[in-house]
């Protein structure tokens, strides 16, 4: 049906918000999959350049790869606008967790007031999609990345895919908003199959003991990031509110009239963003996980091959907001394994079509530490990035360096690759055996007790034996071959045992001891008489207290 | 017993349903705070806009709502809510007052606590401003005791799994789209929303509480039994 019922500048406008909408869309979805607590602040005055009145950070590269993936179009019938997100471990198994579907149907409503209700509708749908979520199951996943796997997302346009979900995955409805071109709907389908990967492997489930898994395997990240409050204003003056994208965006002030909604004023400005200042952050560290590959913008689409950890197809995920601390020059600019440092050869057709199959890695921000404002030519033809300098030195060296990792005392990973003999750790007789049984595990099944009381308890009431570090107490302990964490037998002395062992039997309190507690008390009862006379006489007193309290 | 109210439909304008929705949940007693402040913020978070700048001609601007992720200490849940102090600060001293009730003498560990959207109308002389409600929602509370710590770790997880759902409900109610109060010339704004608060405009709402005692029968706010008590005199 041909719209003609839509004034020209309706039309317009319609479309600018359907398309900030996307963005903004892509923008909640991504951040709520990063892993770290997100915060914005409200302003008390209008800033005219927050779309739908809400104030949601742009990440630049996850709207300059939403606005490829659109590639100008807005969704309609048939075209819809996905964003995947999934899990990668990093043993290199991906799984599809969600698909953010953004559709456009067929149903219309010719009545409804573009610049007023479908604006506030859209305004809403977007607060919904922020409560929304936090309430799927790869949230808490997200929560927890970045140590036996990443967040990957990947934003696509057409045909929604939902078979890499699983079986019997779930749906939610965000929401809809009606349009006189369409309806809008968003939506989320997510998968509930988590039959490798449950949540609760992933879990810091507290080990015994308090002693925590980290503290054996090395961390590719610092430790779980700190919750940073996302706060875009600071250092920023009042002009721009964000960090400008590649075009100059436009935005839209938009005024409302409680007048008759056709009267409606809206005007749209072109934003004059100062560029911020480029950030610098602290050279990473070594990479991001290892699944960091060196990715060229080039006005062609690509995919290309990873030089590891046995991602056979083209799929691929990177980090991209480490983007701006690694290369305040170039900011798209990733360290990775490029070919012996080199630029990847680029094959001249992408491997998957024209979409660009491109996953992102959803990892946590340092902060507001985006990258500075790219080049300023137009979003589709970045100048590519000098790739070549050995930024990385020697890739595939810090690829080994990641993945051998200590496994930990508890870990509790069905995976051959553990052997007793590579453990170099306290607790070693407790790691799982190849054969994961919790039958054998003794942590979970103890070994018969001896006859005698158990030893923790004898040592903590023994009374009288004085710091002496009898063999007693550790030749009847049931669980630890005395071999305290973070000490080794063969380097270092012992300390930390020797003092565990004594303060296993501490000497008795000079307080309970027979002769002093009787000279206290014998002082107690000779003061006696003259309290209670000092009390009587107070009597009165105290009885006004109590009648108050009644 | 507790029911839910329907307002009277207004004079002038058609007449106006009052929106009611219900939610309960099961919770241990020190979930209750975090339980309650995760739906109240939900709603909330769809019912506020940003403060209305009016200019010239009628017209008007909104300032921007920020909003921040908020981690339950007792429960395995996250929620979202608008960043403001001052609206943060008056629902958790509601759902305070609410916690400590459902924790008195007289109560068996149910209650409910209210979450009413209203406008005013104003009335002359001698009558006051009718307040007319058009969207109520109620949470029913059900405190649960556990006997030990399996089954608060159970609890924990159970409890957001639950909250999960009520979000999802709340959502979808929101995205019906049905009755809003029309948006306000300047004269009228404080009918209909709060502008007390610096940096968001929550619609006017007002948060009440009930508690169920062990006898069955609802039993109103302390004050209220005060005043009884020393009328009864």
């Amino acid at each position: 049906a041909m719209d003609t019922d839509l004034s020209s500048q309706d039309r317009k406008d319609l479309d600018k918000f359907i398309k900030f909408f996307a963005l903004k869309t892509v923008q909640v979805i991504v951040q709520a999959r990063l892993g770290e607590k997100i915060c914005t602040r409200s302003s008390s005055s209008p800033t005219g350049s927050d779309w739908f009145n809400l104030a949601i950070k742009d990440i630049p590269e996850v709207t300059h790869e939403a606005k490829k993936a659109l590639a100008g179009q807005l969704p309609a019938v048939g075209r819809s606008m996905c964003v995947e997100i999934s899990l990668k471990t990093s043993e290199g198994d991906s799984m599809e967790l969600e698909i953010w579907c953004l559709e456009m149907n067929e149903k219309c409503d010719k009545e409804i007031k573009v610049s007023y209700t479908v604006y506030n509708r859209l305004s809403l749908l977007l607060k919904s999609l922020l409560a929304i979520t936090r309430v799927t199951p790869a949230y808490r996943l997200s929560r927890k990345q970045g140590h036996e796997y990443v967040i990957l997302y990947r934003i696509y346009f057409g045909e929604v895919q939902l078979s890499g979900l699983g079986e019997g995955f779930q749906t939610v409805r965000v929401g809809t908003v009606g349009t006189p071109v369409g309806t809008i709907t968003l939506s989320c389908a997510y998968r509930i199959n988590l039959a490798f990967m449950s949540t609760r492997q992933f879990e810091r489930t507290p080990p015994i003991m308090g002693i925590i898994i980290d503290h054996f395997v090395d961390r590719p990240y610092p430790s779980s990031s700190p919750m940073h409050p996302c706060n875009y204003r600071a250092g920023e003056d009042n002009g721009a509110v964000y960090p400008s994208v590649e075009d100059s965006q436009e935005v839209c002030t938009t005024s409302f009239s409680t007048s008759p909604p056709s009267q409606c004023v809206f005007t749209v400005t072109k934003a004059h963003f100062q560029t911020p200042p480029p950030v610098v952050t602290d050279t990473l560290k070594v990479p991001v996980m290892g699944l960091a590959f060196s990715h060229q913008l080039s006005s062609s689409r690509l995919s290309y091959q990873p030089a590891a950890l046995g991602v056979g197809s083209a799929d691929m995920g990177y980090p991209v907001l480490f983007a701006g601390g690694l290369n305040a020059a170039h900011p798209h600019q990733l360290i990775g394994p490029g070919k012996e440092g080199g630029v990847p050869t680029v094959p001249s057709q992408p491997a998957h079509g024209t979409q660009a199959d491109q996953e992102r890695m959803c990892t946590p921000l340092d902060g507001v530490h985006y990258s500075a404002a790219t080049p300023s030519s137009s979003e589709d033809t970045e100048t590519v990035s000098n790739s070549s300098e050995g930024k990385c030195g020697s890739p595939h060296d810090l690829l080994e360096t990641i993945f051998i990792r200590k496994v930990g005392a508890f870990v509790n990973k069905p995976i051959n690759q553990v052997t007793m003999a590579n453990l170099d750790i306290p607790f070693a007789m407790f790691a799982p055996k190849n054969v994961e049984l919790e039958d054998n595990d003794p942590m979970v099944n103890p070994p018969e007790s001896p006859e005698t009381e158990s030893p923790l308890q004898g040592s903590l009431h023994s009374e009288g034996s004085s710091g002496s570090s009898t063999g007693n107490t550790h030749d009847d302990f049931v669980m630890i071959d005395f071999k305290p964490a973070f000490s080794k037998d063969d380097i270092l002395p012992m300390d930390l045992g020797t003092f565990y062992r004594e303060f296993q039997n501490p000497p008795q309190l000079s307080s309970l001891s027979i002769d002093i507690g009787a000279q206290s008390m014998a002082e107690d009862l000779d003061s006696l008489p003259e309290k209670l006379a000092v009390h009587e006489k107070n009597v009165k007193e105290f009885d006004a207290f109590v009648e108050t309290l009644q | 017993p507790l029911s839910t109210r329907c307002c009277a439909p207004s004079r002038a304008a058609p007449a106006m349903n009052c929106r009611a929705e219900v939610l309960e949940v099961s919770v241990e007693g020190r979930q209750v705070e975090e339980a309650m402040l995760a739906v109240l913020h939900t709603v909330l978070l769809h019912r506020s806009t940003g403060k209305f700048h009016y200019k010239k001609e009628g017209t008007y601007s909104i300032s921007t709502v920020g909003t921040q992720d908020v981690d339950c200490d007792f429960i395995d849940f996250a929620y979202v809510r608008v960043s403001s102090e001052e609206l943060d600060r008056a629902l958790r001293k509601a759902v305070g007052e609410f916690k400590d009730a459902l924790r008195g003498s007289g109560s068996d560990g149910m209650g409910q606590i209210s979450l009413e959207f209203y406008q005013k109308k104003k009335s002359r002389w001698p009558f006051s401003d009718e307040c007319i409600p058009w969207e109520l929602w109620t949470i029913k509370v059900n405190v649960v005791n556990l006997a030990n710590e399996q089954e608060r770790q159970i609890c924990r997880e159970k409890v957001g799994e639950k909250l999960c759902e009520k979000i999802i409900n709340i959502v979808e109610v929101m995205n019906r789209h049905e009755y809003l109060p029309k948006m306000p010339t300047q004269s009228e704004v404080d009918n209909v929303f709060d502008t007390s608060l610096k940096d968001v405009q929550p619609y006017l709402y007002k948060i009440s509480y009930q508690i169920t005692d062990s006898l069955g029968t609802s039993v109103t706010t302390t004050m209220r039994r005060l005043i009884k008590d020393t009328l009864a005199l």
